[in-house]
């Protein structure tokens, strides 16, 4: 038996939890975020993605109430936040630097925003002790902040953001602190908290794997502005832009103009004078010009021309990344073009059968690539 | 080798400029008045040897404490001395937290100016600011002149050698002390602290009860000892600005040396004194250990 898909944005009359109406924020004469539109559902884990100074930090902090628009409204459950105070909001955030304060201990933190609410002592240590119960903390209650790791320290401050049950909670770079591995770990913990707990989340991170990892949809932002929302697969495998395509993963990126004799639903490639030129998936008309993205793991590397493939180039490897896992070839074309191919290394390294300077044949089918208008 | 040298400076430093000074007062205090150079007795006699010594220590004794305990002049003293330092203490808080708490939310590029401006008054000679406010608060000084000519006043005040010009002038000398360390406390609070705090539901006036003022009370600590403990023997301030009735141990203690020219006495004095300074000193040592503890 399969689950049902958790997909609200695809409900045309699902009502969201948060409602951006084009809403923008100017700093002086720089525009952090620029007619912004966006809805976020209920139990979602949204993450925002971009470079530092896309905005994506500041669209937080609107959230929080620490900054308010310049422009356009924000809907939480229907009702225009502009005039709430934070102190006032649903909403709580999870800190970058955690700010946990550290004149007071673990359960103290956790228990600060309870007291906040006046709640009665005996619900408020219960619900303390639930906090500390998910977040694996019952043996830190009575440490002070500066007593406990890195990883602990990110999870009283998870603990304390969420012991007052907020409709909304704002990560900002969660686990931007924590090493490699352990930022593993915790963004399984992560999503495992929010399933158990359903919250919405909304995170911010600079972190692609992490967003993709996470996430039930992302939203790729540039300079103020959404480029493109949508779940991680159709972020990676159908990206609506160059950008969107070089910011997620690995991926060949090839100039080209569409040419008259189209097949259907296919069209050929020029991409330069002499190449042979290539076939993909789409309907464009003649003349236009595209990128061809191509993942390199969705390239084949061969010794001899293989039969009965839409695209076939030949190179000399040039470079070879060697991930253990995985290992990238950078091939090149006979003019000079860079193309990169990702193979699995199902065998042991010395039986690896290409080695730098071999002449290598890189195929890929007519629907592995993805032709993008900008 | 090397280490063990460096860690000898400061207790050569200690031991040269605290202990051998504290040891001559002390035994000062034990001795009796005389008319002779130096005014007391008994002297050791180094010509006699080991005999000269043994007559020195048999000379010495606690007399001297015994007559700071018969003449209430001199608990009053040291209950005043401790009552104006315990109150302009907390007058120098009060004008300093406020004053700390602007400058550490000044913007960062106006911080090291708004530093500077509070060391300032350190560039002119202490003697000559404190001096500065007899002519200001004086029957005929600028600051009676302007209440008059604005007209709030007709008889002139009279603050000058009371103990209000005492507190003024404390307050207005001490006032670095205290707002240094407590600056230094709140310039390093984190600003998402305050944040977090809002954002758990805390009203502005509440993240600052409940954070900044715990977290910067390390720097109200030693802003209050640095004022308390030098106030306690305070001698100038007392002396240009209070009256008659301003009764502190840094005025008796200069009376005895130099008007009664009673050296033992004002030892006996002096030391007493320091073993009332040794309890505030000890406390604040404590302080800054803890405050040290927490930053680790």
């Amino acid at each position: 038996m399969s689950q049902p898909v958790f997909a609200p944005w695809e409900v045309p009359e699902a009502e969201p939890l948060i409602r951006f109406e084009s809403v923008s924020k100017t700093f002086g004469e720089f525009t952090a975020i620029d007619a912004l539109s966006l809805d976020i559902f209920e139990r979602e884990f949204f993450a925002l993605l971009g470079p530092s100074g896309c905005g994506k930090t500041t669209m937080m902090r609107i959230l929080a109430g620490f900054e308010a628009p310049t422009s356009g409204r924000i809907l939480l459950d229907g009702q225009d936040i502009a005039p709430v105070p934070p102190n006032k909001r649903a909403v709580n955030m999870m800190f970058q630097s955690y700010a946990l304060f550290p004149h007071l201990s673990v359960w103290d933190n956790i228990a600060f925003g309870l007291r906040r609410e006046g709640m009665a002592r005996d619900l408020l240590a219960a619900r303390v002790d639930e906090m500390l119960r998910l977040t694996r903390l019952e043996k830190f209650a009575r440490r002070k902040p500066h007593q406990i790791s890195g990883g602990q320290k990110q999870r009283v401050a998870l603990a304390r953001s969420l012991a007052k049950a907020p409709k909304l909670l704002l990560l900002d770079e969660p686990l931007g602190a924590l090493d490699k591995k352990l930022r593993q770990e915790t963004q399984f913990e992560l999503m495992d908290i929010q399933e158990k707990t359903g919250t919405t989340f909304v995170i911010v991170t600079h972190d692609q794997e992490e967003a993709m990892t996470v996430a039930s949809r992302v939203a790729v932002m540039d300079e103020g502005k959404l480029i493109q929302v949508d779940t991680p697969d159709r972020i990676y495998e159908a990206p609506n832009s160059v950008y969107v395509a070089d910011f997620i993963g690995n991926v060949n990126i090839i100039q080209c103009v569409v040419s008259p004799d189209d097949e259907d639903s296919r069209v050929r490639l020029e991409w330069g004078d002499g190449r042979t030129p290539l076939w993909a998936q789409g309907e464009f008309g003649a003349g236009r010009r595209l990128s061809l993205a191509i993942r390199p793991e969705k390239i084949q590397v061969s010794r001899r021309k293989p039969d009965g493939v839409a695209n076939a180039v030949y190179g000399e490897i040039v470079d070879i990344a060697y991930l253990g896992n995985i290992s990238t070839f950078h091939v090149r074309l006979r003019d000079g073009k860079m193309l990169k191919a990702q193979i699995a290394n199902t065998r042991r390294i010395s039986r690896r059968s290409f080695s730098w300077e071999d002449h290598v044949w890189l195929s890929w089918s007519d629907t592995a690539g993805i032709l993008l208008e900008r | 080798m090397y280490r063990r040298l460096l860690i000898a400076v400061p207790y050569l430093w200690l031991l040269l400029l605290f202990l051998v000074p504290f040891g001559i007062v002390l035994k000062i205090s034990l001795s009796d008045l005389a008319l002779a150079r130096p005014p007391y007795l008994p002297q050791i006699d180094v010509s006699k040897g080991w005999e000269g010594f043994a007559n020195f220590l048999s000379g010495l004794d606690f007399e001297n404490y015994v007559w700071l305990t018969g003449d209430d002049l001199y608990w009053k003293a040291y209950l005043s001395s401790l009552r104006i330092a315990a109150i302009s203490t907390v007058l120098t808080l009060l004008v300093g937290y406020p004053l700390a708490y602007g400058m550490a939310r000044a913007p960062r590029e106006w911080q090291p100016t708004l530093v500077m401006l509070v060391i300032l008054p350190f560039w002119t000679s202490f003697l000559i600011r404190v001096y500065a406010w007899i002519g200001i608060l004086s029957t005929e000084g600028y600051l009676n002149q302007f209440l008059m000519s604005v007209g709030i006043i007709d008889i002139p005040l009279k603050i000058l050698n009371t103990n209000t010009a005492v507190y003024i002038g404390i307050v207005y000398t001490y006032l670095p002390f205290m707002v240094l360390p407590i600056y230094a406390a709140l310039e390093r609070l984190d600003g998402s602290l305050l944040e977090a705090a809002e954002d758990l539901g805390s009203s502005r006036a509440g993240a600052f009860w409940l954070i900044t003022w715990p977290l910067s009370r390390p720097g109200v600590v030693a802003g209050c000892f640095l004022v308390f403990i030098p106030v306690i023997g305070e001698f100038v301030i007392p002396s240009l600005l209070g009256g008659s009735g301003t009764l502190m141990i840094g005025k008796v203690l200069w009376e005895e040396f130099f008007s009664n020219r009673d050296w033992p006495v004002a030892s006996a004095v002096a030391i007493v004194l320091l073993l009332i300074l040794v309890i505030p000193i000890v406390l604040f040592q404590r302080n800054e250990d803890r405050a040290r503890e927490a930053e680790r």
